[in-house]
């Protein structure tokens, strides 16, 4: 899988009320309405912004707080092709990949907001194509890639019939 | 090498020994799912491919989010669960009933041991039963239900012990804030937190509970207060089941372990915009606020209502604050309704709204002005978590919620606690 896009970027401890509010989230299963409304709190403007196939790019601990699969999917929706960041919350990571959001664990210091990046998972690399940075990505363990690589665990269960994780 | 609490319930689980770091696909004992999260569950269980859930009796859908329905999209949604929960013989628990995290341990359905999975981050509640339990988003929740199993990472353990009596005044709230201010938002990622010692052992069932709630706020997997004699007196009120208590082995290899003498403890507030921006109450002692909130999955029990009862009998509710009080469910409200607490939280001003989530997470029953500050018993202060990102949310016990809402500004509870 590789991505190419530009990076918006933000800071530690991004919570899922931040992603998606709940204000929101409640109301509609509608993933388009909500899309309009991610990253609100922290930038109002963002959604506007997003060309399709940007990326995220964040600290550590993205994602915490609610169990909401609103928050990656808001997120896709919105048009992101990926999030980078430091490190994720355990229940945010898990939904990602089981929506097929790729969420790409790498050290996000040396990305400022615009940079042109590409993100290659086969090689495990993102390559900072405005800096001329390479940045190694830490590996997905085995059965997350492979529900990625099917594009989401739906994907993965139309594909099996159960979880093929051995 | 012993094994911890959650390798031996993940072991029992997989149907193999485990140890932490392992993946595992395991059987889970029970399903839940509520109207923030089954809605896109059902989406998802269709997507997946589901036809009819694994074994209905093992799943359980609770209306609690936005309970009674605030507008006609909710009203959908939660129709939408009505006539899933019906067509597949799912337990449904409808408005009024409570709080998903108070609900499910009253049902008798699960108890030390056993597996279960959530969707919504506090599931990790449940684990002050001695089991392990966890928060997953829609799409393993709707995998959960087709397969009756799910694939886990056996997580590493923190121990936290806890050693000597907490003070008057100063309650388990105080004391997993103090935690979270110290380990951090993300300090216990992946990890289990199993919690020990005296205190712990002293703490009533409710505030094992408020405990093992929180521990999502440090990044965890789950919270675990290994079972006792008083675990399984509490489960005696609502099944006839044997659970069998499951104990950390005494040579079991924690990942870290804390240590707090909880006798120097002090009340805790959680600050704007931050779980882990933990002070003590002095330091912010004086701030005016113009709603508190009672209630929620961390200390809507009934325990907590006493307390704050204790602390506003025969006293009136500041002028200029606002006192909302939602308890954790049916069966909490009644009982408070018989010991006299509801009396004497109305009496003192407070508006009780129905058992359920919506002062906590911001989608009716409370939400603050711009420029507002808020005291609650809830467990985030994110900001815009209560439906407003230009209000201040500060987190704290019942008793220093109560005597807050009384002076009209963050007070010091223990000069009404003797």
């Amino acid at each position: 899988m590789r991505l190419e896009g530009r990076a918006h970027c933000f800071g530690d401890d991004v919570n899922t009320d931040y992603i998606i509010s709940g204000k929101y989230k409640f109301k509609t299963l509608d993933m388009k309405e909500l899309a309009r409304h991610v990253m609100e709190d922290l930038d109002p403007e963002f959604y506007a912004k997003v060309r399709p196939g940007d990326f995220i790019v964040a600290g550590t601990n993205f994602g915490c707080g609610s169990s909401r699969e609103q928050a990656p999917l808001a997120i896709k929706y919105a048009g992101i092709g990926a999030v980078l960041a430091r490190s994720f919350a355990r229940i945010f990571f898990r939904n990602a990949i089981n929506t097929g959001l790729p969420v790409v664990e790498c050290d996000t210091s040396g990305i400022r907001p615009g940079d042109e990046l590409v993100v290659d998972l086969e090689r495990g690399v993102v390559l900072n194509r405005t800096r001329n940075l390479e940045i190694p990505v830490r590996p997905l363990p085995p059965v997350m890639l492979r529900i990625l690589a099917d594009g989401g665990l739906a994907a993965h269960f139309q594909k099996h019939g159960n979880f093929a994780l051995e | 090498m012993g094994k911890t609490v959650a390798e031996k319930i993940f072991g029992r689980a997989a149907g193999r020994e485990v140890a932490a770091g392992e993946l595992v696909v395991a059987r889970v004992d029970y399903i839940m799912g509520q109207d923030g999260t089954a809605p896109l569950a059902i989406s998802a269980f269709y997507d997946l491919g589901g036809v009819r859930p694994a074994d209905p009796g093992r799943i359980a859908f609770v209306i609690d989010h936005s309970a009674p329905s605030p507008n006609e999209g909710v009203s959908a949604l939660h129709k939408l669960m009505r006539e899933f929960a019906r067509e597949h013989g799912i337990t449904l628990y409808d408005v009024g009933d409570g709080v998903c995290h108070q609900v499910i341990p009253e049902s008798g359905h699960i108890g030390p041991g056993s597996l279960v999975v959530g969707a919504d981050s506090h599931t990790c509640t449940y684990g002050a039963l001695g089991c392990v339990a966890t928060g997953v988003g829609s799409t393993d929740l709707a995998a959960a239900m087709i397969t009756g199993s799910l694939w886990f990472k056996v997580p590493h353990t923190m121990r936290v012990l806890c050693r000597g009596k907490l003070p008057p005044g100063v309650y388990a709230k105080d004391l997993i804030l103090r935690i979270i201010g110290d380990v951090g938002a993300d300090g216990a990622t992946y990890l289990a937190v199993e919690y020990a010692g005296e205190a712990v052992d002293d703490l009533s069932m409710d505030g094992r509970f408020t405990l093992c709630n929180m521990a999502v706020e440090m990044g965890a997997k789950t919270g675990i207060v290994p079972a006792d004699e008083k675990t399984l007196a509490w489960l005696g009120q609502f099944t006839p089941r044997a659970f069998a208590p499951v104990r950390p082995d005494p040579d079991a290899a924690y990942a870290a372990v804390r240590e707090y003498d909880v006798s120097t403890l002090v009340p805790q507030v959680a600050c704007p915009h931050r779980v882990d921006n933990v002070v003590p109450v002095d330091e912010v002692a004086g701030t005016r606020i113009q709603q508190a909130v009672l209630g929620t999955c961390t200390n809507g029990r009934l325990e907590d209502l006493r307390v704050a009862a204790g602390i506003l009998r025969g006293r009136k509710v500041h002028r200029d604050t606002r006192l909302i009080v939602a308890p954790a469910s049916r069966r909490v409200l009644l009982a408070a309704m018989r010991e006299g607490i509801i009396q004497d939280l109305v009496e003192a001003g407070a508006a009780v709204v129905t058992p359920g989530c919506g002062p906590c997470v911001g989608t009716h029953n409370g939400i603050p002005a711009d420029g507002e500050r808020v005291i609650s018993t809830a467990n985030r202060n994110f900001k815009g978590r209560m439906g407003n990102n230009k209000a201040e949310i500060y987190l704290a016990s019942p008793a220093t919620v109560a005597a807050s809402a009384l002076a009209g500004e963050i007070t010091d509870p223990r000069e009404f606690v003797r």
